[in-house]
């Protein structure tokens, strides 16, 4: 049925590989932090070779999930800037997950829900960085105070997180047809009526000016 | 680690109870070593003796300008005299010196702190002890500690602090500090015992004008195992900064109490609460009709693209033909 010609591309192969790597250090940060984070979980850090590799190369697999985070979202924040429009979409949410979207402004490249999520992972993202290095004592010194301070915020940012995460995965299992824009990079012209109407029309827009 | 010499109590970074079965309850009190600031010369051979007890070397350092040498503690120096000087009101100048080192608290903040299980231990008797084959380096007994004892190593990244010479109270022998002292300043016995000796002490400073004196060990972290006579009790912090109402800091508290639970518990709940949904609710499917309508608008926006270029092409043509 499908057109292979008539594919839309969502994201570049330098995207998907760069989402990936995100992916893979926020995986193995959580479940290292998690590790630090719970007495039950410490078995979690053999995972990294035990409770001292843990503590060593948490840190700066934080700082590749850093990194690499900004370089994408440097790319992504145009196509996330919030609109009334996505205000009345998030209002519309209910409505989303049970399947009623009559009546459900159309989104653009990204929907409230989208937008929301990359607004607050920048928060995160900047969160975890700066309490993390205030955490690391072996490369830096800092006020014990302040130490106590980013070892709580660093927690909450994460657990935070990891609840985002847990959202944005979900979200990309649950909307079939997500998963290969980030494995393949195309999506269907259908699945981009369906999701992102806007976005949809403007490339078909653009796609016949040329 | 083995605890046949020495029942252990408290574990840090885990949930379920320590071995128990043989603990009889612990007489007057558990130890404790109680300092006696007034009778304290500053002649540091409790450094020494804890140096050569435990067989650790500092670097040689510099004199920076006090007394205290070395300037501060250290992974190889788990105990270190602090001298301060003060005017009392009279104008009288005294000579406050503190034995500086881990205060074994009976609530410790380092341990409640550790996510190592078993790095930190507290022992029956009440002794805190660093256990650093399973020390991951990571400093959180540091963000713990209500006093600023535990130091991490530079060379092999283990916390390291005073453990009131645990190998020595094993076996009956009192601490190498305790053992060395030459005035008497320093004593060592169960700590029911250590406060009626403190009472004594305190009742002496009390006769002499010091109607301050009195016994340090502070209720915030349930009392300490290391204890101080001291002539101004009512003013700890003369002592070099001692805090007068130490507690586990209460962020910490929060990052290690009901953070915990809480937060295992938000990420289980997001989980479920997506999983639930997926079996509730089908996922959202792109259907045959979106596709066609896609095409169709995808037609529809060709179409219109190609009138709009050819009233363009008209219009120029127009033009041509006026021009």
């Amino acid at each position: 049925m499908i057109n292979e010609d008539k594919e839309i591309v969502r994201y570049t192969a330098n995207q998907r590989l760069n989402h990936w790597l995100i992916a893979l250090s926020f995986v193995l940060l959580a479940i290292s932090g998690l590790a630090l984070f719970h007495p039950a979980l410490f078995w979690l850090s053999n995972l990294l070779g035990g409770g001292t590799w843990t503590r060593i190369l948490h840190p700066f697999i934080g700082v590749v999930m850093f990194v690499s985070f900004f370089s994408f979202a440097l790319q992504l924040w145009r196509d996330n800037r919030m609109t009334a429009d996505d205000r009345a979409w998030l209002k519309a949410v209910p409505k989303v997950i049970s399947h009623q979207e009559e009546g459900v402004p159309e989104a653009g490249r990204y929907n409230g829900g989208q937008k929301v999520l990359f607004w607050v992972l920048i928060v995160l993202m900047l969160g975890l960085l700066v309490s993390g290095v205030l955490m690391w004592r072996t490369y830096f010194t800092f006020p014990v105070e302040l130490i106590r301070w980013a070892s709580m915020l660093h927690a909450l940012f994460a657990l935070v997180l990891v609840c985002a995460i847990i959202v944005h995965a979900y979200a990309g299992i649950w909307v079939k047809g997500s998963v290969r824009a980030m494995t393949r990079g195309t999506v269907t012209p259908g699945w981009a009526w369906k999701h992102h109407r806007k976005w949809y029309r403007k490339k078909m827009r653009d796609s016949s000016l040329k | 680690m083995a605890s046949q010499g020495m029942d252990i109590k408290r574990r840090s970074a885990t949930t379920t109870p320590s071995p128990s079965v043989r603990n009889s309850p612990v007489q007057g009190g558990g130890v404790a070593k109680l300092i006696d600031v007034s009778q304290c010369i500053g002649c540091k051979a409790c450094q020494v003796a804890c140096m050569e007890w435990n067989d650790l070397r500092d670097e040689v350092g510099h004199n920076v300008g006090v007394y205290d040498n070395p300037a501060d503690m250290t992974e190889n120096s788990w105990t270190v005299m602090r001298f301060s000087e003060y005017e009392k009101d009279d104008g009288d100048l005294e000579w406050l010196i503190r034995k500086d080192g881990c205060m074994h608290c009976e609530e410790p903040g380092c341990l409640t702190a550790c996510p190592s299980p078993g790095a930190i231990v507290q022992h029956a008797n009440g002794i805190v002890d660093f256990n650093q084959d399973s020390c991951i380096g990571c400093g959180y007994c540091v963000t713990g500690c209500p006093f600023d004892v535990p130091r991490i190593s530079k060379t092999d990244k283990k916390a390291y602090k005073c453990n009131l010479c645990v190998d020595r109270v094993e076996v009956g022998q009192e601490p190498a500090c305790v053992k060395i002292c030459p005035t008497g300043a320093i004593s060592f016995g169960s700590k029911d015992d250590m406060k009626h000796h403190a009472d004594e002490r305190i009742r002496d400073l009390k006769s002499r004008g010091y109607d301050n004196a009195g016994l340090y060990d502070p209720d915030g972290v349930g009392g300490t195992h290391v204890m101080y006579v001291l002539h101004h009790a009512d003013k700890p912090q003369l002592y070099s900064g001692l805090p007068k109402a130490p507690k586990i800091s209460a962020i910490v508290s929060l990052w290690k109490g009901p953070a915990k639970p809480i937060g295992v518990a938000a990420m289980v709940l997001t989980a479920l609460v997506g999983a639930a949904h997926y079996i509730r609710n089908r996922p959202s499917e792109v259907t045959k009709a979106d596709e066609l309508a896609a095409k169709h608008a995808a037609e529809l926006v060709a179409l219109q693209a190609a009138e709009l270029a050819a009233e363009k092409t008209a219009e120029e043509e127009r033009n041509d033909q006026r021009g």
